[in-house]
């Protein structure tokens, strides 16, 4: 029925671009961010939403909260390195603490599909909860619904968290000045390559292994240096790409990355030299960009160094006073510019 | 990965960048200003994302050719293709999501219902046809030479057992193509850099029509960038002494014979036709199509349609582009009416598009450089 009613409103010229959501519209690039421009900020981007930070900060009396949600629909449910429980976690735990927030209390909404293996689910709870655990949140509130088979994809969940503000930081794209150092908490790209090659069975066996994971250790770990930090995001879908341009888009600053020092695991880099991937717009889910004054780059790297997640960690680029624009100096000696990634590069990795 | 890292040392780059900036200066001593076209998209990406354009000398430009298999694709076959999802389950390279037909793109009908699946590996559109025997399956079978092969292996797969699966096919062919180029006189290039893949298929001797005197120099490269380069520097190297003779850069994968067995297989399931490519009009004997016995496994005749030219965007000059008369900002509607986001022509949406790599790579350039 559906193709036929597709077929007729072809028939009609209905179908003209942007009058319906495209896959492509949620692939974390400039496609996203324009739907969110366009139907998201007019209705509900005053206050706190305003700039669309990763997490909210709200004000208490006690010291500001944290407060963020998301949601998530990655195929397959598990995949090398991780599941859709343990990511759902990290997901919602990382955008509180590159907010410079302590993450405290998670809520759990779960949409299951009739049909969905209960061993299964039982192994995904438990992956959930062993997460949680270990970033020091407690799930407090939940929600469970049914569908009827063919109207989810197995299990979708919904995850919001609130941490509460650390001491020090002040943190935002505006701060962010020319000399600033970015620097990278670790390897890049490998959940969204994970993902993509259990789904396509490419590389099975030997591919990459996610990195999702919670980065609260290395925000904690940069919390000395707390005044020298500018910005930090977790470079999920869209990659390096989309978190760096995001962060000068509208400022003063630009940002040259040097190829050379681009840290990508041996497995990551095959996978995405097999299927044409540009690896900046890949998506990772345990890493942090953080941009910092020059002076913070070698305290915070010697920090992050000495944790086992952060222990790749490197700086790859520098701010510019080259307004909004991102480039990369290349390993042949030229440069390029590093573009938001467009359409649907890689869809429901997270 | 080491053995890739060996093709991006940053040191060896340097090494072979002076010597090009040696061999420009004797060419430009005998008036010579190398148009160099860069025939395979594979190339036309590599060479933006690795900032090639960057570290060449100033006299020396890259041109992009018709080596775009989405780019060189019919308007008409997007219709094609969103008629058949209309009728079957289709398995596409995700390139062709996004680029307009007549009308609607493949993504737009997805939208709205139609049953279209990106994939990277055909194959998994057979094992979709296999897991569901009652669906018709339908795999648009895009590109050149290399992706020919395994779209033989596929035919081969699913000749026995196999009758819910199909082929909506526009199949091309390199060495075609740079004949008709050639033999074009709005098209000034001085020397091909000719593609890695294809010619791992086809063999380098395919090029020999294309050199010796009164011929170009064709350098075949791999797609690092110090096989980019260093292919440059043949091909400059050839100018400088007169010469223009095949040369096998990428021989630790190209043999002059090519892959024979492939050639065999493409041989038995395919037979050429006089096929039409966007921009570029009809060329004789340049696209292959399945032989007239394996017509089950042939979209156009299982469901009754035919790829007609379909009406190509007003304004769009993908085919100027496609003929290297034309360098993207050259166009009217490029990064105006014409970006990723909606794209007029093939160019700006294909991951091999000279436009699209040119957007997104290259926005930078110093202007008038090449352009």
């Amino acid at each position: 029925m559906a193709l036929v009613q597709a077929h007729c409103a072809r028939r009609e010229g209905r179908l003209k671009e942007h009058g319906q959501i495209l896959l492509a519209h949620g692939g974390g690039g400039r496609m996203s961010r324009s739907l969110i421009e366009a139907e998201i900020a007019p209705r509900f981007g005053k206050g706190p939403l305003k700039g669309f930070p990763d997490a909210a900060s709200l004000p208490d009396p006690d010291g500001p909260l944290v407060f963020t949600t998301d949601s998530f629909v990655v195929q397959p449910l598990e995949f090398p390195g991780g599941d859709i429980g343990k990511l759902a976690v990290h997901g919602t735990v990382n955008d509180i603490c590159v907010c410079g927030g302590k993450p405290l209390w998670l809520s759990v909404g779960l949409i299951l599909e009739e049909g969905l293996n209960i061993s299964l689910l039982r192994r995904i709870l438990d992956s959930l909860a062993a997460a949680a655990d270990e970033c020091g949140v407690t799930v407090v509130t939940g929600d469970t619904k049914v569908v009827a088979r063919g109207q989810c994809d197995g299990l979708y969940i919904n995850t919001s968290g609130i941490g509460r503000a650390l001491p020090g930081f002040s943190l935002g794209p505006e701060m962010i000045r020319p000399g600033d150092a970015v620097l990278a908490s670790g390897p890049l790209g490998d959940h969204g390559m994970a993902v993509l090659c259990a789904r396509e069975a490419v590389l099975s066996g030997t591919g990459p292994m996610s990195d999702t994971g919670p980065v609260h250790r290395l925000v904690a770990a940069a919390a000395d240096m707390a005044g020298a930090v500018r910005f930090m995001r977790d470079p999920t879908r869209g990659g390096v790409a989309a978190v760096v341009n995001e962060a000068v888009h509208g400022t003063p600053c630009g940002v040259a990355l040097d190829e050379q020092n681009i840290p990508v695991s041996p497995a990551t880099r095959s996978a995405a030299e097999l299927l044409g991937l540009d690896i900046l717009h890949v998506a990772s889910e345990g890493r942090i960009l953080l941009f910092c004054a020059p002076e913070a780059c070698d305290p915070i790297l010697t920090a992050w160094k000495a944790i086992p997640e952060g222990r790749n960690a490197c700086r790859m680029g520098t701010v510019t006073a080259d307004a909004g624009s991102v480039l990369l100096n290349t390993l042949a000696g030229g440069r390029r510019l590093v573009d938001m990634p467009q359409g649907e590069l890689l869809p429901r990795i997270c | 990965m080491k053995y890739v890292d060996a093709f991006r040392d940053p040191a060896a780059s340097r090494a072979v960048v002076s010597e090009l900036a040696s061999l420009a200066g004797k060419l430009r001593e005998s008036g010579i200003r190398p148009a160099i076209m860069e025939v395979c998209g594979t190339h036309t990406m590599a060479i933006a994302r690795n900032g090639i354009r960057d570290v060449l000398p100033p006299e020396v430009s890259l041109i992009s050719g018709p080596g775009c298999p989405v780019c060189v694709t019919e308007p008409g076959y997007i219709d094609a293709a969103i008629l058949a999802a209309t009728r079957a389950t289709v398995f596409t390279f995700g390139d062709m999501l996004n680029v307009p037909g007549s009308e609607d793109s493949l993504a737009t009908a997805r939208a709205a219902g139609a049953d279209v699946h990106p994939c990277y590996s055909p194959s998994a559109a057979l094992d979709f046809a296999r897991a569901n025997p009652a669906r018709e399956t339908v795999f648009l079978a895009i590109g050149f030479e290399t992706t020919i092969a395994p779209v033989a292996a596929l035919a081969a797969a699913a000749e026995n057992g196999l009758p819910n699966f199909s082929m909506l096919t526009a199949l091309k062919l390199v060495p075609p193509a740079l004949a008709a180029l050639v033999s074009d006189p709005a098209v000034h290039i001085d020397a091909f850099l000719c593609p890695a893949h294809v010619s791992a298929i086809i063999g380098s001797d395919a090029y020999a029509p294309f050199a010796g005197p009164g011929g170009r120099p064709c350098v075949i490269a791999g797609f690092e960038p110090l096989d980019i380069l260093y292919g440059i520097r043949c091909i400059l190297a050839q100018l400088a002494d007169g010469q223009a003779f095949v040369e096998n850069e990428y021989a630790r994968v190209v043999k002059p014979e090519g892959n024979v067995k492939a050639q065999n297989l493409i041989s038995r399931y395919m037979e050429p036709y006089d096929a039409a490519w966007r921009g570029i009009g009809v060329i004789p004997a340049s696209g292959l199509r399945l032989r007239k016995q394996y017509g089950a496994m042939d979209a156009e005749s299982r469901f009754g349609i035919r790829v007609e030219p379909g009406t190509p965007p007003t304004g769009c000059r993908c085919g100027d582009v496609l003929k290297g008369i034309l360098n993207p900002p050259g166009c009217p509607l490029f990064d105006g009416r014409c970006t990723p986001e909606n794209p007029v022509g093939p160019c700006m949406v294909s991951s091999e598009g000279a436009c699209a790599a040119w957007h997104s790579y290259r926005r930078i350039a110093p202007a008038g450089k090449d352009a």
